[in-house]
């Protein structure tokens, strides 16, 4: 089954608050453009499995692959 | 299972990331990666003449399951230096465009160290023993 760019989008965004997404793909590739607060002050490691956690098993399953680019925002 | 003195797969894929000054767990082999994330992630490694170790999780799920519980990194590619998860395809991408990556190895934006290329040990006995506890 194949998963659609809003649903991540949305699961991203209620999981990360302060975060906006912009994600495309294909149903298994995705890319995802994030910006938020809250990846102020991580690693870039740590704010990947910040959104890898947001999905757990399902990545590299139903999601095949999640290529981030995130950029943090000052906390407001 | 957590520990890892009962689990040889761990056990050799903790070697070989503490063995290795650089090793990629990969899709496919440097010379034939399986994925588009694997093939970027060498084609990066190499064009910085980085020698670097490699280990193909494809042959056995048990690789990757164990590596991921390692490494808490869910993906592959996976890219260790000195002992440390660097990331996955996106941040050595990253870490490469900003020179993060060449700085981390020692060479100079824009001026890779050519003088002494290694080629991939692919062959070499620490990453392809994994594939031999199969």
């Amino acid at each position: 089954m194949s998963v659609s760019p809003d649903e991540l989008k949305d699961r991203i965004e209620a999981a990360i608050p302060g975060t906006r997404a912009a994600v495309s793909g294909d149903g298994h590739h995705f890319d995802a453009v994030l910006e938020g607060p809250a990846f102020a002050g991580l690693s870039r490691i740590a704010a990947h499995k910040l959104v890898y956690d947001v999905f757990g098993a399902e990545l590299g399953d139903r999601i095949h692959a999640l290529s981030l680019k995130i950029t943090p925002t000052e906390a407001r | 299972m957590s520990d890892s003195a009962s689990n040889p797969m761990r056990e050799a894929i903790e070697s070989a990331i503490s063995e290795n000054p650089v090793i990629l767990f990969m899709k496919g082999v440097p010379e034939a990666p399986a994925c588009g994330f694997s093939a970027r992630s060498v084609a990066i490694l190499e064009s910085l003449d980085q020698p670097f170790a490699a280990v193909n999780i494809l042959p056995d799920p048990a690789i990757r399951q164990e590596l991921s519980a390692v490494s808490g990194w869910p993906t592959i590619p996976q890219l260790f230096v000195e002992g440390e998860l660097v990331g996955g395809c996106d941040i050595i991408t990253e870490m490469y465009e900003t020179g993060e990556l060449q700085t981390l190895f020692g060479v100079e934006h824009g001026a890779p160290a050519a003088a002494e290329h290694q080629p991939a040990s692919t062959s070499g006995p620490a990453p392809l023993s994994i594939e031999n506890l199969l």
